[in-house]
């Protein structure tokens, strides 16, 4: 997968569409930089998150993932972001009653108007995600072809 | 088994420098399904979008899949050219290699690994789009202007005249906002009330503008075309259709000591009062914790001697419940408060004030009648010291001021030296400065006739200290292009203080769902192209709400709003977004918990047939209203049966681009 012969994460970013793609989009304008193995799936809400989609990336390989919404107050729908926080905590507690390292899921409110914030999140989290390696409790090996 | 088209943008240089398209395009052609992949300079322009109607048709195309900027930029422009081949809009998919790849990495290889990874993970999402057809929701006739300073009353001035009824929602007594409180403007020193108040009076007069004042936003619920607002109508204490406005109640009230918001709280006015002469609407009232009567239950003075009978000190607040089709924000700004520097000494001081304050003091209706005299001992000052961006660009500390620039204090500034020197030929005027920005029509000379012709001194470097001094203010500061410390015996110091947005913006911005930026500026949807369109439908931004801006960009951008919301009223119906909620009444019971979360209340139960291999038979199941759902997907994560479901990001849908990026 890797570029250099050398190991880098695989990093798996859902954005909402209205604070944090907008978010990702202005650092983009604004040149800033973060690696290329953070790939941002756009969701229109981060209460569109189902927990399972972090699971089902964490068992296909991913080495990271990072929910990314709205400040809390200023969700596009009110109140989407308050529910993502909800159900991201129990996923939190899961995760560490199965052992696998709190660092590599994280969540992060970032506006659109953000941009400097969004590229200095994911430098962060890709460094946070490096320095725990690879992510080999969760991966099944049988979706890798 | 879907037919996709994959296009791989260059955007010029923009993505070809740093991705290698012909890669991406190349790449694209060996995943499944693909049958046509090709790249080119511009997709957006019209030969390429020419193209990629050419491949639909010939390719039969039934997906397509570009690769180029972010959707939020052209999703719409692809979507056109797909519906003008024959395809639904809803097949077409962005993936955005541009402000999310090609932008942000330098090196090529990795640009290119990465663009090919998000094409793949938009032709796995394409692979299971389903054509979706939008539906339509009526439009009320009927704009809501939240604000009422000359950025609300311009749009609802330009609203009206093209026939559609606004309302205005005014939080103070009056309407007429921070302009009124203005003595001269820059740069052609026109009169300020003698330009704003014809506005205030054609727009009270207006058959189709209903002015709400002493009101605030309560709540508001719906969508773009059919917002509901709930308003409150704060208690005046006065019957507003009785009162006839003759100031009678004003002078008879014997308690004193409120501070007059309208001179910046440099006098006193009674309890009942109206903020100033030209006040619309023209009609008193009682602030009721400084109110004799409301305190000790005596007085009534005002009741006994109102002609009108027009004093009601049993009046509630009131709601009102009216419906809108859009919605302005002309929310304003304030003075931020010069108190956090108290390096200039300004509670310490009466003499250092701020440049609203000193507007009023020049202004002939003010607390000095427009004579320039210190506040301190109403003596007429010798020497006044002006000190530029005050809690402006000031990086910092970002508790005690503010990292943007203020844009009007450079010309507001030039204006009051300049009005100074002109009245007073005889008080030496010295105005401290980091940069003199002056980028407006006329600006610049304006600017220029204060230091050439007023002989303004204008000092290159900040202000360190002022200190209080037996009966003067000591100035000490810097002169950075002769590199020198200055001291200056002042009488009065004048501070340039910077705007902030009004403190109702943020939960106005919460109650509206409209993106705010860090300093609660609200954020326009794009930078450029949609300057006054908030991100949120049906909301649209007027005036200081959006970023500090003087009185012709207000008025400019107040225009500009009002028509947007006139290209939005003069529709009969709105196309829904079709990326909507749905469920699946094989697997629905009907245990109510997305209804729990909806936001909107777009859920419903009702009970019906079903047929399905796991039940047949009648049960209750979820019924989403399209034209209420917003697409949030709320309902479909609590759904515990894996009923609910979001057309366009469907659970199959991001689960596909989870894998593929993880492949």
């Amino acid at each position: 997968m890797s570029v250099n012969q050398e190991w880098t994460p695989n990093i798996v970013a859902f954005c909402c569409n209205w604070c944090s793609y907008a978010g990702a989009d202005l650092a983009g304008s604004g040149r800033m930089n973060y690696p290329a193995n953070v790939k941002i799936i756009r969701i229109p809400c981060s209460c569109r998150l189902n927990p399972l989609f972090v699971l089902r990336a964490f068992q296909r390989g991913a080495d990271g993932v990072i929910l990314c919404g709205c400040h809390p107050g200023d969700c596009h729908y009110s109140t989407g972001n308050y529910y993502a926080r909800r159900r991201m905590t129990m996923l939190f507690s899961m995760l560490d009653y199965l052992g696998i390292e709190r660092g590599r899921t994280r969540v992060e409110w970032v506006s659109a108007a953000e941009g400097a914030k969004f590229a200095a999140t994911m430098n962060d989290f890709v460094k946070t995600i490096t320095d725990l390696g690879e992510n080999k409790k969760l991966e099944d090996l049988r979706c890798k072809k | 088994m879907q037919r996709i088209g994959v296009f791989v943008c260059w955007c010029g240089s923009n993505i070809a420098a740093t991705v290698d398209v012909k890669a991406v395009a190349e790449a694209a052609k060996h995943e499944p399904g693909v049958v046509f992949s090709t790249d080119y300079q511009y997709m957006c322009s019209e030969n390429g979008q020419a193209m990629i109607r050419e491949a639909i048709k010939e390719h039969r195309l039934t997906g397509v899949v570009i690769c180029s900027c972010s959707p939020r930029m052209h999703e719409a422009t692809f979507r056109k050219t797909a519906v003008s081949a024959g395809l639904n809009p809803y097949m077409v998919e962005i993936a955005n290699i541009r402000e999310q790849c090609s932008w942000i990495h330098k090196d090529m290889a990795e640009g290119t690994e990465k663009a090919i990874i998000l094409a793949r993970a938009a032709i796995a999402k394409v692979h299971l789009n389903a054509p979706l057809v939008a539906g339509t929701s009526p439009v009320t006739k009927r704009a809501l202007v939240i604000g009422g300073g000359i950025a609300g009353i311009q749009t609802a001035l330009d609203i009206a005249d093209a026939g559609f009824e606004v309302d205005i929602v005014e939080k103070a007594p009056t309407i007429g906002g921070r302009m009124a409180q203005l003595d001269k403007t820059f740069p052609t020193l026109d009169c300020s009330a003698c330009i704003l108040t014809p506005k205030m009076v054609d727009a009270a007069q207006h058959e189709k503008i209903n002015i709400i004042s002493y009101a605030e936003l309560d709540s508001l619920s719906g969508f773009v075309g059919n917002f509901t607002a709930k308003i409150r109508k704060k208690a005046r204490f006065i019957d507003e259709t009785k009162c006839t406005g003759c100031g009678i109640c004003t002078e008879k009230c014997p308690s004193r000591k409120g501070l007059n918001d309208f001179n910046m709280g440099l006098n006193t006015r009674g309890a009942v009062y109206i903020p100033f002469a030209q006040a619309i609407p023209n009609v008193a009232v009682i602030d009721s914790a400084q109110c004799i009567h409301f305190r000790t239950g005596k007085c009534g003075l005002c009741e006994k001697n109102c002609s009108a009978g027009a004093i009601k000190f049993d009046q509630k607040d009131e709601i009102l419940e009216r419906e809108y089709g859009a919605i302005v924000v002309a929310t304003g700004f304030k003075p931020i408060d010069a108190s956090a520097f108290n390096e200039y000494a300004y509670s310490d001081s009466p003499d250092v004030v701020t440049s609203l304050e000193f507007e009023r003091i020049m202004n002939a209706a003010g607390p000095t009648k427009g004579k320039l005299v210190r506040p301190s001992d109403g003596k007429h000052p010798h020497e006044i010291v002006f000190i530029q961006c005050v809690g402006s660009r000031c990086t910092e500390d970002a508790t005690k001021g503010k990292p943007y620039c203020s844009k009007i204090c450079c010309m507001y500034t030039a204006k009051h030296a300049m009005l100074v020197r002109e009245k007073y030929p005889d008080v030496k005027v010295h105005v401290f400065y980091i940069d003199a920005r002056t980028p407006g029509k006329n600006f610049d000379e304006f600017y220029r006739r204060a230091v050439e012709q007023y002989d303004v001194d204008y000092i290159k470097g900040m202000v360190g200290k002022v200190s209080v001094e037996q009966d003067h203010l000591h100035v000490q500061g810097s002169d950075l292009i002769n590199n020198e410390q200055i001291h200056i015996n002042a009488d009065m110091v004048v501070l340039a203080t910077a705007i902030e947005p009004d403190p109702t913006a943020r939960a106005l911005g919460t109650m509206l769902t409209a993106s705010m930026d860090t300093n609660d500026f609200f954020t326009e949807a794009h930078p450029k192209l949609r300057p006054v369109e908030s991100p949120t439908a049906g909301v649209f931004l007027s005036g200081v709400a959006q970023g500090p801006k003087d009185i012709p960009e207000t008025v400019a951008q107040a225009g500009a709003a009002a028509a947007k919301v006139i290209g939005l009223l003069c529709k009969n119906e709105l196309t829904c977004n079709p990326c909507v909620a749905h469920a699946n009444e094989a697997l629905c019971n009907g245990c109510s918990q997305c209804e729990r979360v909806c936001p909107y209340g777009a859920i419903t139960y009702e009970d019906k047939e079903v047929r399905s291999p796991e039940f047949r038979g009648i049960k209750r199941i979820a019924v989403v209203n399209g034209a209420i759902c917003q697409g949030c997907g709320a309902c479909t994560v609590t759904c515990p049966s894996g009923a609910m479901d979001l057309k366009g990001f469907s659970n199959s849908q991001i689960m596909a681009e989870v894998d593929a990026i993880c492949r």
